[in-house]
């Protein structure tokens, strides 16, 4: 997965906001994230992460703003073009394709890097069936690389939930990115499962060498992991930074503890 | 600009467009050969737009039934055609019992009201066990299967009551108070007694059911329910119950229009209710599905579109018995609006897609 | 509340009520009488009978099942069959009602003929009503009995049963194909009677059936695990074979079935093409395609233009001419009417496709086209296809050509559902926002499975044009639509040997049974709504591809000689 780099940092966001009619779920947002990194994006329920993940993705259209991926502009595309630029994710509460094999659901994560058509299945050309075999290799590959080995051919709704959750990193993996944005993804897990999640994403970087830009809420998790940290707060940056000049910020300590504490209570109960 | 433009939107947008300028182009032009031709003068075009108004008040009324329901489950009751159907039908047998009583002759405006109501409380019981047996059951499945279901039950109840009724067309009886035009007030007006008639009822009926979901205590429930289930239901609305509310609510309103549309058009069988669901299905999203003042104007505009559409656009066309081509109008203009404007002329509450 | 006490005899009336309204339902829509002609049994059980008794069997059955979870097995047969008893009441109440006051005004069916069937061979109604309430308990206690009965057996009852039901109602059919063979007439004389079943036939079936259920039951029938077993060389030769074999089969079919099985077939073939083609576009895309019947208009039509030689003559075509015409019209309309629907909410694209079939539907039957395309009065004197000298004139030959159309149409359908297409289409069925995510242009993929859909639509529309030799409007209507939507759902959407299964039993048996036309849409309707509350994968599901072979041997191709991914691992 060598691409070449066209500047120091792969994503850059410049002023991005995001309406909502009245309310402005992002404002003002801008960050650099370096190649190579794991950077987090962290904040107090509610505070516009994953609203800023849609708008990074497309799925929602930015108010104002642009996003920069390695040089180009991708503000205002579809997201099936963003994805070939090199962006792939994965969502907050799960999102698999539940009724396909895990299997299946990994090979259409691959569908932006293959080619093959309408034509080229019917007629079951050389190329589509190179291509379709290779894909199933990568895909058994990634499977086994999340840890999924053994389980290619269950249906994805009858996987437990932490598995789901590595199922949709290889899904996202798949697709050959350049940036990968993980929503929460140790949303609903217990302490041991947050603890090997959290080894999972520092090996992503180390084993595939790409980037991740990581949201969590919880602060702790993403402490241990990050190369620089984002705190947002009511859709703005309050607070940006190595981890340790975050966590002694008296913004944020305000911002989790003072508000935010109530908060977090509840989303560990819930969990 | 035009870079920025295309990136948003690829050719089916363009294509998409040129469909519907196209048409619009051929609305223009159709319209303005009928007019300048002078083919019909102005009371024509009057009595055109009154019966388009007494019929799009029919349509109206059933639209409610597709708009309370939508606004709650979000699913299209297909088979609210056949909940207008169960009433009116039903309700055709007492008719000929009064008419052969004599009863009608003598106090037809009880007899009216006899008709609605029998028609009101058999479109509520079909509406009810309908929400019991094939809805219900179905809450929370994905969007397709509770309409599969709704399509299954729409053609169950439609072969129903042909079995049971008979499949020949049935007439309704005459109400002879309600024959010619309008005389009121020592004079005579350009509108038929019944058009009247029906277009006060269904207008009557219309601010009931605005004042039953603004005001009642019932009505606030259901709108507690349409914003937020689970929230209404932490707020101790009896969620399940507000929806059987809302379907016999519905109901009630397609067996008044049914009454009504037996006034106006006299014949009934076992299908009539299909193609007017449709329409007011139609003229539902035209006014925007879930707002209820909506289905209503678009109740309205709808029956007068297709009531002048024929003559007015196709005509001009040069198009042969233009007649024929009446639900083409309807359905088109349901096209018309999914791509120019899919919330509908008086907006859509719902929100930008979550992910 | 104690559980013990759920199960009461409140119960059992309600149970009982519903029976006894479903059976009124049965009796006042007109199915008892309209098949109380056709005899399952000889001179003993009638198709009309088995449907006014069917509603008591199966709440006796739902009852017990109930009540022996919570109650002892001597409570739940005896509620069984006070179920039965109570839904007699309801019946024996309508006869007495009927009996007495004149109901025909409003429910057209009570006829003194009904009265005379409901009498059940009693002279007197008291008499009618004692073996209605009789009988109903005995029913009942039928349905709870079997309810009681391991699963085993009642499954090995439950196909023997379905077994004698299916060849009571084919007795005609039989009779018509073989009647004239001199190996049948032996066979015929032992299993048929004057009307229906012998007694002797269907005690033969009823135990064939069982024995077969149980045979399959006890594992020992398991030909797919067998070959599955098999080294590879073995298991090509044994593919190759079955291969060959069913193929030999489908071809001799017409020849030894007949001409009026194979017009059956034939017409349930053309619906199998449209299946498989609404099958890509619901069950693989997750459109709801309603109006799926216009693009098989346009296929017929066009062929019927191209091709006539009547009135409406135009360039006189040969069928093979105007037939990838045709299937690219269907496709080219499906592009056509796919831009602008495709960006809509799946509810949505339902109604107006829905719209766009009567718009159809309209435009055919208007004066406006009706130089070009007849009008109400249609299309006439459309030549039957010929190669060479051999004239495709009957449904014997016109078999070959539905044949062939279900095979290319098959392999087009089976190749795409497993490619990277196939997979875009159901990730898009399950979670559009997401396949965009990932990658998948919406509206282009949501348009190559319309067109494909269209263009299935298209070929059965020009073979039926061919078939028919005429074609008219009404042919054309919703009803089209909804019962190939149906086929596909019992089927299972999805499934591409669902589409086989569903068409054989929806459009094949209504064929068998010509008083059952009436009804046709009724049992549809209540099918659809049946299905989606009951089982909504279908009879045949999609399998998860692999997943039963998945252990050993990850890629094992199913029964296809050519395997898409043979050589991995
Ligand atoms: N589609 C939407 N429509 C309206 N408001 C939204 C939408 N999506 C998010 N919001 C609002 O934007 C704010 C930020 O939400 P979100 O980005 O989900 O927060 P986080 O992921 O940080 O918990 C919230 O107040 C939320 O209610
Ligand atoms: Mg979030």
């Amino acid at each position: 997965m060598t691409t070449e780099t066209k500047s120091k940092f792969i994503l850059e966001t410049v002023h991005v906001t995001k309406q909502f009619g009245g309310l402005t779920a992002v404002k003002d947002l801008s960050i650099q994230v370096p190649q190579k990194s794991i950077y987090s994006v962290i904040g107090p329920n509610g505070a516009g992460k994953t609203t800023f993940f849609n708008c990074i993705t497309g799925f929602y259209k930015v108010t104002e703003g642009d996003i920069i991926l390695d040089g180009e502009s991708i503000v205002g595309l579809r997201p099936d073009t963003i994805v070939k630029k090199g962006i792939s994710r994965t969502y907050q509460n799960i999102r698999l394709f539940q009724n396909l094999t895990a299997l299946e659901n990994v090979m259409v994560g691959h569908h932006p890097r293959m080619s093959a058509g309408w034509l080229g299945a019917v007629l079951n050309t050389p190329h589509t069936r190179s291509e379709e075999r290779k894909t199933r290799e990568m895909a058994m590959e990634l499977l086994a690389f999340v840890g999924l080995k053994g389980y290619e051919y269950e249906l994805a709704t009858n996987l437990p939930y932490g598995q789901q959750r590595r199922l949709e990193i290889a899904r996202a993996l798949a697709s050959e990115p350049k940036l990968l944005l993980l929503d929460e993804p140790t949303a609903g897990m217990n302490p041991s499962e947050t603890e090997e999640m959290t080894e999972f994403i520092d090996n992503l970087r180390k084993e595939l060498g790409i980037t991740v830009l990581l949201i969590e809420h919880d602060m702790r998790v993403v402490m241990s992991i990050s190369d620089i940290i984002t705190v947002l707060d009511y859709g703005e940056k309050i607070a940006e930074g190595a981890p340790d000049d975050v966590r002694a910020n008296p913004r944020v300590i305000e911002a989790y503890l003072g508000r935010g504490a109530a908060t977090q209570h509840e989303t560990q109960a819930a969990a | 600009m035009f870079h920025r433009f295309m990136r948003r939107h690829d050719t089916t947008d363009i294509v998409m467009w040129l469909i519907g300028f196209g048409l619009l182009a051929a609305v223009i032009y159709g319209s303005f050969v009928t007019l300048s031709s002078g083919k019909y003068d102005a009371s024509v075009w009057l009595d055109f737009t009154i019966f388009g108004l007494a019929q799009g008040s029919v349509y109206a009324l059933i639209a409610l039934g597709y708009t309370l329901v939508y606004g709650i489950l979000f699913m299209i009751n297909f088979a609210h055609g056949e909940v207008f159907t169960g009433g009116v039908f039903t309700a055709y047998f007492v008719a000929i019992a009064l008419e052969n009583s004599g009863f009608i002759e003598r106090h037809w405006v009880l007899s009216l009201l006899i008709l609605m109501a029998v028609a009101m409380t058999v479109s509520v019981l079909v509406a009810v066990v309908l929400e019991r047996i094939a809805y219900r059951p179905l809450r929370g499945a994905p969007r397709l299967v509770p309409l599969i279901t709704a399509i299954g039950a729409s053609f169950f109840l439609q072969y129903t009551y042909r079995g049971i009724y008979g499949s020949g067309i049935k007439t309704y009886p005459d109400f002879p108070a309600l024959d010619g035009k309008l005389n009121m007030f020592g004079r005579e007006w350009p509108i038929l007694t019944v058009q009247a008639l029906v277009i006060v009822v269904a207008a009557l009926m219309m601010i009931f059911l605005y004042w039953y979901v603004q005001k009642t205590k019932a009505g606030k429930a259901m709108r507690a329910v349409a914003e937020d289930k689970e929230a209404a239901a932490l707020m101790g609305i009896d969620v399940d119950r507000v929806i059987v509310n809302t379907f016999a609510l519905g109901g009630s309103m397609a067996g008044v229009a049914g009454i009504l549309y037996a006034l106006l058009f006299k014949q009934v069988n076992a299908f009539m209710g299909f193609i007017p669901g449709i329409k007011a299905f139609t003229a539902a999203v035209l006014g925007g599905i879930g707002n209820v003042p909506g289905a209503m104007l678009g109740g309205l505009f709808l029956g007068i579109v297709e009531s002048l559409g024929p003559s007015l656009i196709l005509d001009g066309l040069g198009i042969p018995s233009p007649y024929q081509l009446k639900d083409a109008i309807a359905f088109t203009l349901l096209v018309l609006v999914l791509i120019f404007r899919p919330s509908g002329i008086m907006g859509e509450r719902l929100s930008e897609k979550k992910a | 509340m104690d559980k013990e006490l759920k199960f009461s005899w409140s119960e059992i009336l309600k149970f009982g009520a519903i029976a006894g309204i479903v059976a009124i339902y049965v009796i006042l829509v007109g199915m008892v009488e309209a098949f109380n002609d056709r005899y399952i049994i000889s001179e003993t059980v009638t198709l009309g009978q088995i449907a006014l008794f069917s509603p008591v069997f199966l709440l006796g059955y739902f009852a017990a099942d109930k009540a022996r979870q919570i109650k002892s097995t001597g409570f739940a047969i005896l509620s069984s069959a006070l179920v039965g008893l109570v839904g007699g009441i309801f019946v024996a109440a309508l006869l007495f009602l009927g009996a007495n006051i004149n109901m025909r005004a409003v429910f057209l069916n009570v006829s003194p003929d009904l009265l005379k069937i409901l009498h059940l061979g009693q002279e007197t109604m008291l008499g009618a009503i004692a073996a209605n309430l009789i009988i109903s308990a005995i029913v009942g206690l039928f349905g709870g009995l079997f309810a009681l009965t391991p699963h085993k057996w009642s499954n090995a009852l439950l196909v023997g049963l379905s077994i004698v039901l299916l060849m009571g109602i084919m007795q005609e059919l039989m009779t018509i194909t073989f009647g004239s063979k001199d190996w049948y007439k032996p066979i015929g004389k032992f299993i048929y009677a004057q009307k229906g079943l012998s007694w002797g036939g269907a005690i033969l079936f009823l135990i064939l059936g069982a024995a077969y259920s149980l045979w399959r039951g006890s594992g020992k029938f398991r030909p797919a695990a067998k070959v599955a077993k098999m080294p590879a060389k073995q298991r090509m030769t044994v593919s190759l074979t079955a291969w060959a074999l069913g193929l030999i089969i489908l071809l001799a079919l017409p020849k030894f079935l007949g001409s009026y099985p194979s017009e059956i077939l034939t017409t349930v073939g053309i619906y199998i093409i449209m299946g498989l083609g609404l099958n890509i576009v619901v069950g693989f895309a997750g459109l709801l395609d309603l109006g799926y019947v216009a693009f098989f208009a346009i296929g017929a039509y066009t062929v019927g233009v191209l091709t006539t030689t009547g009135k409406l003559a135009t360039v006189g075509w040969s069928f093979w001419m105007a037939l990838p015409i045709a299937v690219f019209l269907a496709m080219f309309a499906g592009v056509l009417l796919g831009i602008p629907v495709l960006k809509m909410r799946g509810d949505y694209l339902a109604i107006v496709t829905l719209g766009f079939g009567e718009i159809i539907r309209v435009l055919v039957l208007s004066d406006w086209l009706k130089p070009f395309i007849g009008g109400a009065q249609g299309i006439l004197q459309i030549p039957k296809p010929h190669i060479g000298g051999f004239v495709f004139k009957g449904p014997q030959q016109m078999y070959y050509i539905v044949l062939a159309g279900i095979l290319l149409v098959g392999y087009v359908a089976w190749r795409l559902r497993d490619a990277r297409v196939g997979r875009a289409w159901k990730a898009m069925r399950e979670d559009e926002d997401v396949a965009e995510a990932m990658g998948i242009h919406l509206v282009s993929t949501k348009l190559m499975a319309f067109a494909t859909g269209a263009a299935f639509a298209g070929l059965a529309g020009a073979i039926f044009a061919a078939k028919l030799g005429s074609i008219f409007p009404q042919s054309f209507n919703l009803i089209v639509s909804i019962n190939v939507l149906s086929l596909i759902i019992v089927g299972g959407i999805g499934s591409l040997p669902g589409v086989v299964v569903g068409a054989l039993i929806l459009v094949g048996l209504p064929e068998l049974l010509r008083e059952f036309a009436d009804f046709r849409m009724l049992f549809y309707g209540a099918l659809l709504v049946a299905m989606m509350l009951v089982k909504p994968e279908g009879f045949v599901p999609e399998k998860t591809h692999a997943r039963e072979l998945s252990e050993k041997e990850p890629f094992a191709p199913e029964i296809e000689p050519e395997a898409p991914a043979r050589e991995t691992i």
